[in-house]
C-alpha cells in the first residue's frame, strides 16, 4: 500500500504542479474549468491508452520509439506554453486591470486556453501512463490486495492533489496586477525544463550525442531523486547533473520565448485591438 | 538502377547500423524483481549502450537519479538506452516501480 501511495503522490505532484500553474495562468477566462477538467479527462484517457500500447511505442523507430514519443510531446507542450506566453504579453494588462475578457479577446482567450488545455493533458498522460503500468504490475503479481493498492493509491492522489492546490491558492494570493507576470515567467520556466528534458530522451535514445558532458553537480545540495528536487524539476527543470546540450536548450527557449513576447507582444494588430477596446471602455465606464 | 538503389540503400542502412552499435553494449537482465549483475563496471569518458531485458511477468521502469534516465521495460521484454561520456565514479539506479528493493550500481571507472 506504501509503495503504491508514495509513487501515485509522486507522479500526481508533478501533473498537479503543471495543472496548478495553468489554473492560475487562466484567472478570469470564462469557462476555464470546462477545459481544465476535459484536459485531464484527455490525459487519464491518453495515460491508459500509452500503457496499453507501451510494447508498441517501445519497439517502433528501432526501440527509439518511447524516447521521441516522450521528446515529441514536450516538444508540443512547449510550443503550446509558448504561445500562451506571447498571448498573455499582448492581452495581459487589460485582462489584469478588468478581470474579465470582452469581445475579441474571448476568442484569444479561448484559443489559449485550448493550447493549456493540450499541457495539462500531456502531463497528465506522461505521469498518469506510469501509474497505470505500476498499478497493472501490482495488479497481475499474487500476494497483493487490490483493495490496499487502491487505498495507497487514493491516499496518494489526495496528498498530490492537495499540495498542487496548495500552490494553486499561494498564487492566487498574489494581486491581481502582479499575478500574470509571475505566471509568465513560471511558464516560461516551464517550458525551457521541458524542452531541455525533451533533449535528455534524445540524448537517452543515442540520437543526440553532442555536448553530452555533464557541466556540474549540485546532486550533494539538492538530488534530482528527493521529493523538493523532482518537485522543482518540474517546475524549472532543475537537474542536478545537466549535461552541456541541457543547457544550451534551456537558456536558448526562455531567451526564444522572450524574444516572441517582445515580438508579439505589440502587434498593430493589438494595437487596434487596444482602440477597439479603448472605444468599448468609454462606452462601459470602469469598474473596479 | 533500381539493383544499385537497393544496394546503396543496404549500405547505408548497414554503415548506420554500425554508426549506432559504435557505442559499447552491456547488458543488465531483470529477473524476480533483481537486477544483475547488481553492479555493472563500465569504461569513464565513453559513450556506453546499455540493454536491459525484463524476464518477469510484470513491467518495470529503469530509471537513474544519477544519470538522468527513464525508461519503461514491459513484461518480458527489452530496452536499450544510451548514457555517458561519464566521469569516473559511482552511479545508482533502480526500478522505479520498485525503488527500494530494486535497485543496482554503475561504476564508471
Amino acid at each position: 500500500m506504501l509503495a503504491t501511495l508514495i509513487i501515485v503522490f509522486r507522479e500526481v505532484i508533478e501533473a498537479g504542479l503543471v495543472i496548478g500553474i495553468v489554473l492560475a495562468a487562466t484567472r478570469g477566462v470564462p469557462r476555464r474549468g470546462v477545459w481544465v477538467g476535459g484536459g485531464i479527462t484527455v490525459g487519464i484517457a491518453g495515460a491508459c491508452l500509452v500503457a496499453a500500447f507501451a510494447d508498441a511505442i517501445s519497439n517502433t523507430m528501432a526501440g527509439a520509439g518511447q524516447e521521441l514519443f516522450n521528446a515529441s510531446v514536450m516538444a508540443i507542450a512547449v510550443l503550446m506554453l509558448t504561445g500562451h506566453n506571447v498571448w498573455m504579453a499582448r492581452e495581459g494588462r487589460h485582462i489584469a486591470q478588468e478581470m474579465q475578457l470582452l469581445g475579441d479577446d474571448v476568442v484569444t482567450g479561448r484559443r489559449s486556453l485550448k493550447a493549456l488545455a493540450i499541457v495539462i493533458s500531456i502531463a497528465v498522460l506522461r505521469e498518469g501512463s506510469e501509474i497505470v503500468l505500476f498499478l497493472y504490475g501490482i495488479a497481475v503479481s499474487a500476494g497483493n490486495s487490490v483493495f490496499s493498492m487502491f487505498v495507497g493509491g487514493a491516499i496518494g492522489l489526495a496528498l498530490g492533489a492537495g499540495i498542487s492546490g496548495l500552490m494553486y491558492f499561494g498564487l492566487m494570493r498574489i494581486p491581481t496586477r502582479h499575478l500574470f507576470a509571475v505566471t509568465s515567467w513560471l511558464i516560461a520556466f516551464l517550458a525551457a525544463g521541458m524542452a531541455s528534458q525533451a533533449i535528455v530522451f534524445l540524448q537517452q535514445a543515442g540520437l543526440v550525442t553532442v555536448l553530452s558532458h555533464v557541466v556540474w553537480d549540485t546532486s550533494g545540495v539538492l538530488s534530482d531523486g528527493s521529493l523538493a528536487g523532482k518537485a522543482l524539476h518540474t517546475l524549472i527543470g532543475y537537474a542536478d547533473r545537466p549535461t552541456g546540450i541541457q543547457l544550451v536548450v534551456y537558456a536558448s527557449t526562455l531567451v526564444a520565448i522572450f524574444i516572441l513576447m517582445r515580438l508579439f507582444g505589440h502587434t498593430p494588430q493589438s494595437s487596434m485591438l487596444n482602440k477597439r477596446k479603448q472605444s468599448i471602455d468609454h462606452v462601459l465606464p470602469r469598474t473596479g | 538502377m533500381k539493383r544499385s538503389l537497393v544496394f546503396s540503400a543496404g549500405l547505408s542502412a548497414y554503415l548506420l547500423l554500425a554508426a549506432a552499435a559504435h557505442a559499447e553494449d552491456y547488458v543488465l537482465t531483470l529477473k524476480n524483481n533483481q537486477f544483475s549483475p547488481k553492479v555493472l563496471t563500465i569504461p569513464a569518458g565513453q559513450k556506453i549502450k546499455i540493454t536491459v531485458k525484463n524476464q518477469d511477468a510484470t513491467p518495470a521502469e529503469f530509471e537513474s537519479s544519477d544519470l538522468n534516465r527513464e525508461k519503461v521495460v514491459t513484461a518480458n521484454s527489452e530496452i536499450t538506452i544510451f548514457i555517458g561520456p561519464l566521469d569516473a565514479g559511482s552511479y545508482g539506479y533502480f526500478d522505479d516501480f520498485h525503488r527500494d528493493t530494486t535497485i543496482g550500481t554503475i561504476i564508471a571507472k
